[in-house]
């Protein structure tokens, strides 16, 4: 059972720099969107993978952070009022019998959309997780990326691995409750703030929580339930009893069901042509790192350049009985609308 | 031409032929190498290029086992770590490296 669908104009799937000029683009053309994406906030791989780093190919800004262009991309998307849907995952996607297109949410949010713009970049991006067999079993009973709930910790033999800010703040966060707690790190530096690295020695000093070094393994335990974790220093191997693994190993990204949903790929890469950036299904547009064809640069303004031309095919399909003229911003009255 | 093997995991052989300048990560993904993702599009930011230099090479040019700090901070999010891991966006071909191989880890993420 399903909820009744969202019903919109353009579902954009994905909110990162090419996702937010999409509804930019698209709302210049005269037509609405709803964004969904699976991270908890808009810009994407620049927000999430390299916030603060600086990026110097955006035309007229000569150094930028992927934070700061995300701002600036979300303000120049006001003036259409886009609407976000966070924390989502598009899983599945059917031609409708009335030419709409019906998309599914992992979490069972729905759409009814007239066009689908794809703007997922490489994919979903999700937690790294590191090569040990059976690890699949012991996910969300025993292992786990992020920290939901810390009352599932409490009482728990924890092992946290990683070396950077989340890694030692749940360590330093969840060791008064557990029953014991190692970080278990593949050097003595770490990429985490430096007090942090200061209170954590403190801590493993006053024997509050105990600090390994050494590399995952081998996985302990059966039935979904971890006993402990295998980890070695270089040739010396050891044991931690493990009843919660904790693993911080960044982000990667997957493209997942999306490529599944029947448009002609390429190397895991959506075919489009690029005179409109539709894709082999008519109503389905791909920009930005997704898409491909020939010369394809993955560089942000290309995807933006991609977003503007998929707008003038998008708005047609959406709008197909209006007479549709191309209008610089300038002379927009709605780019101008006050935000 | 600068000639460099790419060996996967499973012991397959992928010889792939780069120009100096190029990133090896670069050559690999030219010459689609399995197991090269490089989901940041080299700018140092993901770790899914990993790969191992391979002893002989190491011992050859024991330069190409020189990490910058910032390669050292984004090797945490990777497998299996070893002394002579590497980044593959953080290598430039040069014509002194005709001959090399390095050694693509089990997996990157």
């Amino acid at each position: 059972m399903s909820n009744a669908p969202v019903t919109c104009e353009a579902l954009i799937i994905g909110a990162g720099p090419a996702g937010l000029f999409a509804a930019f683009q698209l709302g210049m053309a005269g037509v609405s969107s709803h964004l969904v994406d699976v991270l908890p906030h808009a810009g994407g791989q620049c927000a999430e993978l390299y916030p603060q780093k600086p990026i110097y190919d955006i035309p007229a800004h000569p150094r930028i952070t992927g934070a700061e262009l995300t701002d600036r991309l979300l303000e120049q998307t006001r003036p259409f009022s886009p609407l976000f849907h966070f924390n989502e995952r598009a899983t599945s996607l059917r031609k409708l019998d009335n030419g709409r297109f019906g998309v599914e949410m992992d979490s069972g949010l729905a759409f009814e959309a007239a066009v689908v713009v794809i703007a997922a970049g490489g994919g979903a991006i999700q937690p790294k997780k590191p090569p040990l067999r059976g690890i699949e079993d012991y996910e969300g009973t025993s292992i786990f990326y992020a920290v939901k709930d810390k009352a599932a910790f409490a009482g728990e033999h924890i092992v946290v691995a990683g070396g950077g800010d989340s890694a030692l703040d749940w360590a330093m966060e969840l060791a008064p409750e557990a029953k014991s707690l190692t970080l278990l790190h593949r050097r003595e530096q770490f990429r985490a703030a430096p007090a942090s690295v200061r209170r954590m020695r403190q801590m493993v000093e006053a024997g509050r929580m105990d600090f390994r070094l050494g590399q995952l393994r081998q996985l302990i335990g059966e039935n979904g339930q971890l006993r402990a974790v295998r980890a070695a220093n270089g040739r010396e191997s050891f044991e931690i009893p493990a009843t919660r693994l904790l693993l911080f190993f960044g982000l990667t990204n997957k493209m997942g069901p999306l490529a599944q949903w029947g448009m002609e790929m390429q190397g895991g890469l959506i075919i489009v042509n690029t005179a409109d950036f539709e894709t082999s299904i008519p109503g389905i547009f791909a920009i930005g790192d997704a898409c491909v064809y020939p010369g394809k640069l993955k560089l942000i303004l290309s995807g933006f350049h991609e977003a503007a031309l998929m707008a003038q095919k998008a708005c047609r399909r959406v709008h197909p009985d209006e007479h549709h003229t191309f209008v610089h911003s300038t002379s927009s009255r709605l780019a101008h609308k006050p935000s | 031409m600068i000639k460099i093997t790419f060996i996967g995991p499973d012991g397959k052989k992928h010889e792939t032929e780069a120009q100096e300048g190029m990133t090896l990560m670069e050559v690999a993904l030219k010459n689609m190498v399995p197991g090269i993702e490089a989901d940041c599009g080299g700018a140092c930011a993901c770790a899914t290029c990993h790969v191992y230099v391979d002893a002989d090479w190491v011992a050859k040019k024991p330069q190409l086992t020189q990490r910058s700090e910032t390669e050292e901070d984004m090797l945490d999010f990777a497998f299996d770590v070893r002394d002579n891991s590497r980044l593959s966006c953080q290598i430039k071909v040069t014509d002194d490296m005709d001959g090399l191989i390095v050694h693509v880890p089990e997996q990157q993420g």
